[in-house]
C-alpha cells in the first residue's frame, strides 16, 4: 500500500551537464570569432609595419596601393569613407527620424500598414542592388543632367553617399520608433493637458525623452555606413584622393579591400598585406563607434 | 505667480498674453512638421519606387528560361544565371543548417542556463558588439581560418562557414529575444511536473519560441543569401559556367554575379544584371513568405 520512496538526488544528472557544457561552448563561440578577428588582423598588420611605418600609414595624404611609386598612408581613404558616410547620414537622419516620428506618433494604423513594411523592404534589399541603382540610375539620369556631365561623373561620392543614406535609412527609423514608443502615454498625455499642440509634444517630450535611443542609433547607422561594401565599390568608383568634393570619385576604405581582393594580387605582397591594415583600422572605428553607441544607451537611457 | 509682488498687481497674468494669439502659428508649424514627415516617407517610397521600376523595366524583357537555366557567357544574350542561383542556394542552406542549432544552443545558454557572473555578461556584450563589426571584416577572417588554414580553399564550404559566423550573432539575438517573451508560468508548470531543466527546455520553453527562432533563422538565411562583401575575399567572384558542389574550387552568388555584370560598361550587361537582381529579389520575397508562413504554422497551438 505504501507508495514507492521518491529518491532525491543532489547531483544533476550526468546527461544534464553535458548539455549544459555543449549549450556553453555555442555561447562561447563569438568570443572565438571576436579573438579570431583580432589575431588575423593584428598579426598581418604588424607584418605590413615591417615595410611601412605605422606613422606613415597613419598620417601619409597618399594612397597607391597599385601604381609605382607605392604609397601607404591612409588618410585619402578615410577622407573617402568620412565622405561617403557624411553624406549618408545627410540623407538618412532627417528621413529616418521624420518617418519614425510619423510611425510613432502621428500615423493612423493604416497608413502604419503601408510604411512599416515598406521600411522593412528597404532593408531587405540585399546593399549591391543600390550600387547598381548608383551607377546605372541617380548618377546619369538625375546627377548628371542636374549638375552637368562635365562636373560630376558615373562614380562620385555623392552618389555612393546617397544610396548608402537610403539603404540605413530604415535602421535610423525602426530603432528610433522603438526609443519613441517606449515613450510612456501619460508624458505625452500630461503635455497635452498643458494645451501643447502635438509638434510640441513630440519637440518637447517625446524627443527629449527617447534621445538615448535615438543617438545610439545614428550613431550605429554611420557604423553601418562605413562599413557598407557593395553599393560603395560599385558607385564611388576606386580614386583614392584626400578630398571633401563630393562629385569627385573617391576610394573607401572597405571598396579598397574589395579592390585588392577582386585583382590579382600576389599574396604576402605589400598590397596584400595592407588589405589587412585597412581592415585593422576598419575594425577599430567601427568599434570604438558601437561602443559609444552602447555607452550612449546606459548613459542617457531614462528609466520610466 | 510667486513672482506677484504683495504690492502692485499688474492687471494680466504676465504668461496669458503671449499664449492666445501664438495658437495659430504653433498650429501652423504643427501642420508644416506633419508635412515634412509625409514629405520624408513620400521621398522613401518614390525612391524604393523608381529603384524597383528601374530594375523590372530593364530587366524583365531579359528574365527568360534560357537566363535561368543558362550559364555566364562573354555574350549578354547568351548569358545565364544558373550557376550563381544555385550556389546563393547551397549557401544559403548550408548556413541555415549550421546556424540553426549553435545559434539556439548560445541562446538558450544565455537565457535558460547563464548565471549573472561577468563572464557571461562578457559573452553577451561580445555577441551584440560582433553584430556590429562590418561584414568585411568576417571576409578577411574567413580567408585566414577557412580558405587558408582549414585549407578549405575558395568553396563553398568556406564561404558557408564565413557567413555563418557574420550572421550567428543576429540570430542568437533574435533567439534570446524570442526566448525571453515565453512567460515564466510556462517554466514553472514544466519544473511542478519534476522535468529537469534541459527537459523543461525541450518539452516547454524552446517549442512556445519555435516560431520567433525559426522566423529570426529564416531571415538570416534571406540576410547571408543578400551578403556578399565577405565572399569577394573567399574566391566567390569567378567567371564560372559549371553547377558548384560544397569542397570543390569555383563559385560564384548571385550578388556577386550581378556586382560582375554591373560593372562593365556594355548596356546589355546592364540589363542582364537587372534581370539578374529580379531573381534576387523573388527569392528574398519567397523566404519572407516563408518566414511568414512558418510562424504561422508553428504558433497555431500557442496560447496563452
Amino acid at each position: 500500500m505504501t507508495a514507492p520512496p521518491i529518491v532525491l538526488t543532489r547531483r544533476r544528472p550526468l546527461s544534464e551537464r553535458i548539455i549544459e557544457s555543449a549549450l556553453f561552448l555555442s555561447a562561447v563561440l563569438g568570443v572565438l570569432t571576436t579573438a579570431g578577428i583580432i589575431l588575423v588582423l593584428a598579426a598581418q598588420t604588424f607584418e605590413f609595419f615591417f615595410e611601412v611605418s605605422p606613422i606613415e600609414f597613419l598620417t601619409g595624404t597618399k594612397w597607391s596601393a597599385a601604381i609605382r611609386p607605392y604609397a601607404f598612408g591612409i588618410l585619402p581613404l578615410v577622407s573617402g569613407t568620412l565622405l561617403v558616410a557624411g553624406i549618408a547620414m545627410i540623407v538618412a537622419v532627417p528621413l529616418g527620424l521624420l518617418s519614425a516620428i510619423l510611425l510613432a506618433d502621428y500615423a493612423s494604423p493604416r497608413v502604419r500598414t503601408i510604411v512599416k513594411p515598406m521600411l522593412e523592404t528597404i532593408a531587405g534589399i540585399p546593399t549591391i542592388v543600390f550600387g547598381f541603382f548608383a551607377i546605372n540610375f541617380l548618377a546619369p539620369q538625375i546627377l548628371q543632367p542636374l549638375l552637368g556631365k562635365s562636373n560630376i561623373g558615373t562614380f562620385s561620392a555623392l552618389s555612393g553617399g546617397i544610396v548608402v543614406g537610403l539603404l540605413v535609412t530604415p535602421l535610423i527609423a525602426s530603432i528610433s520608433e522603438d526609443a519613441m514608443r517606449a515613450v510612456p502615454r501619460g508624458m505625452r498625455e500630461g503635455a497635452y493637458a498643458m494645451g501643447a499642440t502635438k509638434f510640441e509634444v513630440v519637440r518637447k517630450v517625446v524627443l527629449p525623452a527617447a534621445v538615448s535611443g535615438i543617438m545610439a542609433s545614428i550613431i550605429l547607422a554611420m557604423s553601418r555606413a562605413i562599413g557598407e561594401t557593395m553599393a560603395v565599390s560599385l558607385a564611388v568608383g576606386d580614386k583614392p584622393q584626400l578630398t571633401f568634393d563630393p562629385t569627385e570619385s573617391v576610394q573607401t576604405m572597405t571598396s579598397f579591400i574589395a579592390q585588392i581582393a577582386i585583382g590579382e594580387t600576389a599574396q604576402g605582397s605589400i598590397q596584400f598585406k595592407s588589405l589587412f591594415a585597412v581592415g585593422a583600422a576598419l575594425f577599430v572605428i567601427t568599434l570604438v563607434l558601437n561602443l559609444i553607441s552602447g555607452w550612449v544607451v546606459r548613459r542617457f537611457r531614462t528609466v520610466y | 505667480m510667486t513672482a506677484a509682488a504683495p504690492t502692485a498687481t499688474p492687471p494680466l497674468s504676465p504668461i496669458a498674453t503671449p499664449f492666445e494669439p501664438a495658437l495659430a502659428r504653433r498650429k501652423l508649424t504643427g501642420t508644416l512638421f506633419y508635412g515634412a514627415c509625409l514629405a520624408a516617407i513620400g521621398i522613401l517610397l518614390l525612391a524604393l519606387a523608381i529603384l524597383l521600376f528601374d530594375v523590372l523595366s530593364r530587366g524583365l524583357p531579359w528574365l527568360d528560361l534560357q537566363f535561368l537555366t543558362g550559364v555566364p557567357s562573354r555574350r549578354p544574350a547568351q548569358a545565364g544565371v544558373l550557376p550563381a542561383l544555385v550556389g546563393s542556394l547551397e549557401i544559403g542552406l548550408i548556413v541555415g543548417l549550421i546556424t540553426f542549432p549553435i545559434g539556439v544552443a548560445a541562446a538558450i545558454y544565455f537565457t535558460e542556463y547563464a548565471r549573472d557572473t561577468r563572464l557571461n555578461r562578457l559573452l553577451q556584450t561580445n555577441i551584440s558588439n560582433l553584430a556590429g563589426v562590418p561584414s568585411i571584416i568576417y571576409g578577411i577572417l574567413g580567408l585566414a581560418v577557412f580558405v587558408r588554414l582549414l585549407q578549405l580553399g575558395p568553396t563553398v564550404m568556406a564561404a558557408s562557414l564565413t557567413l555563418t559566423l557574420l550572421i550567428l550573432p543576429i540570430v542568437i539575438i533574435a533567439s534570446i529575444e524570442a526566448i525571453r517573451a515565453v512567460p515564466s508560468a510556462q517554466r514553472e508548470g514544466a519544473y511542478a511536473l519534476g522535468a529537469t531543466r534541459w527537459q523543461m527546455v525541450r518539452r516547454s520553453v524552446f517549442p512556445a519560441a519555435a516560431p520567433g527562432i525559426m522566423t529570426g533563422i529564416i531571415l538570416a538565411m534571406a540576410r547571408a543569401i543578400g551578403e556578399a562583401a565577405p565572399l569577394i575575399l573567399i574566391g566567390g567572384l569567378g567567371f564560372v559556367t559549371f553547377l558548384p558542389s560544397p569542397f570543390s574550387a569555383g563559385y560564384t552568388v548571385l550578388p556577386l554575379q550581378i556586382f560582375d555584370w554591373a560593372k562593365r560598361p556594355q548596356d546589355d550587361f546592364a540589363s542582364i544584371s537587372s534581370a539578374a537582381i529580379i531573381v534576387i529579389l523573388v527569392l528574398m520575397l519567397l523566404l519572407n513568405g516563408l518566414a511568414l508562413v512558418v510562424r504561422a504554422r508553428l504558433s497555431r497551438h500557442i496560447q496563452w
